[in-house]
This record gives structure tokens, sequence and C-alpha cells, in this order.
């Protein structure tokens, strides 16, 4: 099953590679990854997806723990979260099928964000599902090119860290 | 008070109280070497390839329960050190390796002799850094020695730049360590630590699997109150040896692989194991799902990643393992579970360790050993047949007496690391166990051992082949015996040692063993090796299979 876990970690060089290092050389696998800096400019906050047993989730969790640079891991899984992922999709959109999909990013509350004779890009943001499902509406007009930022997570109501 | 970043290492040093520096120097180490010059209170002693400085640094940290230091130049320097930090972090080792490292502005620029040493050995340290700043400097290896000597022990490199060993800072020794993501949890659970005493006290054939967290922590005084309270045997392994004194009655030897049969069966039947500083290590559990099926588990380590890794605990206690089997000690009830005895007395006589045959018998020559010394040296081995060999004839009394790379197996690691144990304990007589294909791993050091007066003294178990490859290849590959035979080109050891400057003695035959080993104990200003020239085509046994279960131990 998947698993989203919050890592939060010193921000300093390095620390990517050692989180990172870490889940490849278990043989842990990582689903998506995405890094920013918090509040505390140093500290910094990784969304990790995971999939995996419980068991493997915790040991995860104690060998992320092991590392000096982590401060706090915190699994998401009995837990109300907000979480959210943004995609850019470009998509092919000859004439004939433009108006189609304009109705499909709208009713996805999804943007335009780029025009071409021949594309559109679109921007959606939301849970992985949605990102999947509208992705999955638009691969028929032909995706020429995909990018995800990989799920990020916070905890709903006070703040757990 | 201002000084280099050289300078400034050398006081955080003494500050830590290291006695030592296993070491090799080179350009960008230029400027701490000449601070070295001028150092009285600091010994260094120089080793002849830095593989060796890591495994004397690691071998004086295991003898001596103190952290090692080691030290190499940068690029090749750095990445001779990667095989012995590797040694310690499988064995929870502690040791602080100083690289030297290209100035700041060369580095990522593929300068002359650069190696990314702190990406290298990322996934072998405990922790690592890279020095960017002089000021730095004093808080970095201060963490550092926290860092290797406390929790689950390990090594911690330290890059350090040749710029910033030259750069000037006000030094300013900071009294404590801020490590905000590392709190290692020394105290167990009281609630948990009771459950456990109600599991052993409910247990009617409870055994304790000791490991080297018994070592590391000095343990063994709790550990046998524990055993003798409530009536528990125990088996302890190859990290754990000298954990539990193997001439205590209650001791039963080695488990796995290499272990006492006995040791194996009584796994194999317990009801509850008490797992103390342990990892469930496969040369220890073979196939992991037949392992120890009668047993429920109370599993003690200071590591929590250790819980749950490979075996899921009844009762997992994390804490330092002293002080958790202090406490449990005062919980369990006493007991005396005579018939348990009884079994496993029953398998020690029907199935002793023993050996078969004539001629110059490996098992017979560390036996003499273990007579001439008293049972009181300090053994540090290679690996292959002769350390299986060491651990099985030379039964140790005491924690930090039998030293072995267990975890990653490294040939090349005893003559080091008995160089670092002999400075670490001038008192004791130290003996490498060493196979001729190991020995010639770092043979080198030979030189180091003399140059530096440590009278460390090498026993050469000889068998002309890679031997415990070749018992592999007897057993499961049909004997088709592939590259393993050393018998040309093997050189003369004993004209070796002498060459060297070392004493070097011969031994062909069962009777001339007693007098080399006295000849070699007199020697005490230089190395003495003793070529012993035995039968080769010795087994070590019994032997689980890798993967196997007690039902497929072969015994001879
Ligand atoms: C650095 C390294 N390379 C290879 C091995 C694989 N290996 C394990 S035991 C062994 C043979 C050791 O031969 P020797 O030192 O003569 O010891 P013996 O088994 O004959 O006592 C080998 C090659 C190893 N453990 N370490
Ligand atoms: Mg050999």
């Amino acid at each position: 099953m998947k698993h989203t876990i919050s890592v939060l970690v010193n921000n300093r060089p390095g620390v990517l590679a050692r989180t990172a290092g870490l889940f490849a050389r278990r043989g842990f696998n990582i689903d998506s990854l995405a890094v920013s800096t918090t509040q505390d400019p140093d500290v910094s906050r990784m969304t990790i997806v995971v999939e995996g047993p419980d068991a493997v989730l915790e040991q995860i969790s104690k060998q992320l723990y092991k590392l000096m640079d982590v401060i706090k891991v915190l699994d998401h899984q009995d837990e109300a979260v907000v979480n959210r992922e943004l995609a850019l999709i470009k998509v092919d959109a000859s004439p004939a099928v433009r108006g189609e999909i304009m109705q499909t990013v709208s009713i996805f509350r999804a943007n335009i964000v780029d025009v071409s004779d021949r594309t559109f890009t679109i921007e959606v943001t939301g849970s992985a599902d949605k990102v999947d499902a509208l992705t999955g509406l638009l691969s028929k007009y032909g995706i020429r090119e995909m990018m995800r930022t990989g799920r990020i997570v916070l905890s709903r109501g006070a703040p757990t860290a | 008070m201002k000084m280099a970043g050289a300078q400034a290492m050398m006081e955080v040093l003494r500050r830590e109280g290291v006695e030592v520096i296993f070491g090799y120097p080179g350009g960008s180490l230029l400027p701490i070497y000449d601070v070295l010059y001028d150092t009285k209170d600091i010994r260094h002693i120089l080793v002849r390839h830095e593989q060796g400085a890591a495994h004397a640094a690691d071998g004086y940290a295991r003898a001596s329960g103190k952290v090692g230091v080691c030290m190499a130049t940068s690029g090749p320097g750095a990445t001779n050190l990667v095989t012995g930090i590797a040694t310690a972090a499988m064995d929870s080792v502690p040791i602080i390796a100083i690289t030297g490292q290209v100035p700041t502005f060369a580095i990522g620029k593929d300068a002359f002799q650069e190696a990314d040493i702190t990406g290298i050995t990322m996934p072998i340290t405990k922790h690592n850094y890279l020095l960017t700043e002089a000021a730095d400097i004093p808080r970095v290896f201060k963490e550092a020695f926290y860092i290797a000597s406390t929790g689950r022990p390990g090594p911690v490199l330290i890059d350090f730049p040749r710029d910033v060993q030259q750069a000037e800072l006000e030094f300013e020794y900071p009294d404590r360590v801020e490590l905000p993501g590392y709190r290692p949890t020394l105290e167990g659970h009281p609630k948990m630590i009771e459950r456990a005493a109600e599991l052993i006290d409910a247990a009617e054939r409870p055994l304790i699997y000791g490991g080297g967290g018994v070592n590391a922590a000095g343990a063994q005084a709790e550990l046998v109150e524990l055993a003798e309270r409530a009536g528990i045997p125990a088996t302890m392994t190859l990290m754990g040896k000298g954990g539990f004194p193997e001439d205590h009655e209650l001791c039963l030897g080695m488990p796995g692989m290499h272990g006492t049969a006995y040791a194996n069966y009584a796994l194999h039947e317990a009801d509850v194991i008490i797992a103390v500083g342990t990892r469930f290590d496969d040369r220890v559990t073979g196939k992991l799902d037949m392992f120890a099926r009668s047993a429920k588990f109370v599993h003690i380590d200071i590591d929590p990643a250790e819980i749950g890794k490979n075996v899921l605990p009844t009762l997992p206690i994390v804490g330092d393992v002293k002080r958790v089997l202090g406490e449990l000690v005062k919980k369990v009830a006493r007991a005396k579970h005579s018939q348990w005895h009884d079994t496993v007395a029953g398998w020690k006589q029907q199935y002793p360790m023993g050996w078969k045959g004539d001629g110059l018998k490996p098992q017979f020559i560390i036996q003499e050993i273990h007579r001439a010394t008293k049972g009181e040296a300090v053994i540090v081995t290679e690996v292959g047949q002769n350390q299986m060999w060491a651990a099985q004839w030379y039964p140790c009394r005491e924690v930090r007496q039998f030293i072995s790379s267990g975890g990653l197996g490294t040939m090349g690691y005893g003559l080091p690391a008995a160089i670092g144990a002999k400075v670490a304990r001038p008192d004791k007589a130290v003996w490498d166990i060493a196979g001729d294909g190991s020995i010639q791993m770092n043979i080198q050091e030979m030189a180091t051992a003399v140059q530096g007066k440590i009278p460390v003294k090498i026993a050469v178990l000889n068998n002309g082949y890679l031997g415990m490859v070749r018992q592999w290849q007897t057993l499961f590959f049909k004997n088709r015996l592939s590259q393993v035979d050393l018998a040309v080109g093997t050189p003369d050891f004993v004209k070796l040692a002498e060459a060297y400057g070392a004493v070097g003695l011969r031994v062909m035959e069962e009777s001339e063993v007693r007098g080399a080993v006295e000849k070699a104990m007199a020697v005490d200003d230089r190395p003495c090796l003793i070529d012993f020239a035995v039968a080769r085509d010795e087994n070590v046994m019994p032997m689980v299979p890798a993967g196997g279960t007690v039902d497929d131990m072969l015994v001879d």
C-alpha cells in the first residue's frame, strides 16, 4: 500500500542525497518526492510517497531517524491531511478538439496556461487521483509532455511539528 | 585564542583524550603533519597502507572501548580507507577518519587527488562532514566524537580541505553538542522491562542469545547475573564472544553457521529467547522463517531500527544493553529449569566439539595458544577458516578480548587491527590468528609494527589455500577447486618476517607447537610471526549450510 510521509530535515547541502541514498540502498521504492524549505529557513520538508507494507514503513522511518540531519518523520497514515499535487500537461489540441478539451479543463478546475497552434499546456492542482483522472481523459488527444511535482502534504489543523 | 585549523584539530583531539593517530601523510595533509611535528602528547603511528590505518584505529577502539582515530590524505589516501570504514560500520565500531581534501576553491573541479569521499562514504559512516569554515572545526570534531561513541557506535568521517587547515580561527570549545535529530534512547521502557520479566518467568526453556552489543556496552556482569539468577543458558555470537565468560557452565559457545551443535539445538528448542545487542544476522539464523520457531523473543538493542528488521520480537526494548539488563535482572524471579539444562547437557554430550585425524591441526594450535596465554590474550583474527577456528577453540573470559571482522568479513583486517589492539592494551599479549591468504592482504603492516616496536604475534595457519572458499567448493561444488590454491607464489613467511626485521618461526609438526608459541611469547620488542604448516584439507565443523536449518547441519 502507498504511504505518504513527511520528513523534516536540516536545510544543509547533501541532505537530499543522504535521504534518497538511504531509500535506494535499503531497497525502498520512492513513488514521488518533493522538497522545499519551510517557515524555518534552517529546516527543509520532504514529502515522500512510498509503496510498501506497514512493517517496511516502520523500518524506513527508523532508518531515516538514524540520519543525523533528520529531525522528524511523520507518517500521515491515520490522519486528516491536505494533499496536493501540481501537474503541467502539454496536449495536442487541433482546432477540432479545442472546445472539448476546454470543457474538460473547466470541469476539473484546471487552467490552460499556454496555447500554441497545435497544443495546449494545462495546469492542474489537486489530489493524485484527480491528476490521474485528468491525464486519463487527455491521453486520447495525445500528451506531448508532462511533469508532475509529486505529492505535498500537510496535516489538517494545528501544526504537528 | 587564535590558531590555525590544523592546530585547532589537534587541540580538540587532545581534549577528547586521543592518545594515538594511525595515519599516512600526503599533499592535502601537509599543514596537519606540520603541526604533528611539534606534537609530543599524541602519538602518530605511520602505517604502510591507509587501509591499515582504518583497521588499526578499529582494533584500537574495539580493544579499549575508546574512539580510534585514523587519517589519510585526499583522493587515493581517502579511498584506501573505505574498506576499513565499512568494516567498522558493519560491526558498530567508533572510529574517526580524518581525510585531507583539496582546497575548497578546487572542490568539484576534478583537482589533483580530489575524490568525493563524503559522497563515497555516505552509506558506510554513521555520519560524515565536509569542513568548509575553520570556525566550525571545534564544533564538528566535538560532534564527531560524540556521534561515534554514543548510541549505537560507528565511524564518522571528517573531510578537511587543505585551506581550512591553514585558515585562522578563534578557538572556542563548545561545552556541549546540539544535535536535535540525534537522541539515543538509553533507558529501557519500565513497562516493557516488566513484561519481559514476566515472559522470562513463564518460560520453560529460556535462552540468552547475545551479540556485539554486550561487548560494546560492557554488560558482561549484568548478563551473567541474569543468566545465573534465572537459570538461563547463553549462546554468544562471533561479535558477542567474551560477553559471557566461555568457561562458565551456562555458556554454550557460538550459534549459527559454524556454531556449536548444542547452541543451535538450544535455539531451535527454546521457548523464550532473550536477544541482547544482536541483529539476527543470516550467519546466525540461517533460513529466517525456520529460525527458533518455537520461541518468543525479547529483543534488547540500542538501535530501534534493529527491532523488527529481521525478526519481529514479542517484547522489544530499546535502550543501552547494560542499563536494561541491570533493570531486568531486578525483576526476574530466581529459577532453575533443571529439565531444560539436562536436555542441553545431553546435546553437549552427544555433539561435543572436536576434530578427527592426525597431522598438524589448526584447532590444536589454537588450543595451545590458549594454554600458553592462560586464556588471557587478546585474539584478533583474519577471515576464513582461521577466524572460525579461533572463535571455536579460544574460549574468552572477558569483553573486548576477541576482535574480528564479523559483519563485513574483511580479509586483511587482522594484522593492522592487532597492531591497534596492542597499542590500546600494551599489558596484554595480542595474537593475530591468520590465514595465508588474508595475511597477504595487509602484510605491509609488518613494517608498521617493526617501526612502532609493537610486539604483536601472528599465527599463520598456512594451508596453502583460500581455505574457507576451498571448503565450500569441496562441500557444495563437487570439490571443483577453482582459483583457491595459494601454494605456488606464497612467500616464505619466515624469511619475509625476517626481511621486515621481525622474528619468524616455522612449525611443521604438532610436537613443535608449544615450543614455538612459548618462544613467540618471549619476544617483546618486535612482531613475531609463526608459520604453521597445517593440514591442508581440514574443514570447519560443524556447519549449517547458508540458508539452512539445524536439520541440515553437517557434523563432519
Ligand atoms: C577482502 C576479501 N576478499 C575475499 C573474501 C572472500 N573470502 C572469504 S574467506 C576467504 C579465504 C581466506 O583464505 P585464508 O586467509 O588463507 O584463510 P583460510 O580460510 O585458509 O583459513 C576468501 C577469499 C573476503 N572475505 N574478503
Ligand atoms: Mg589459507
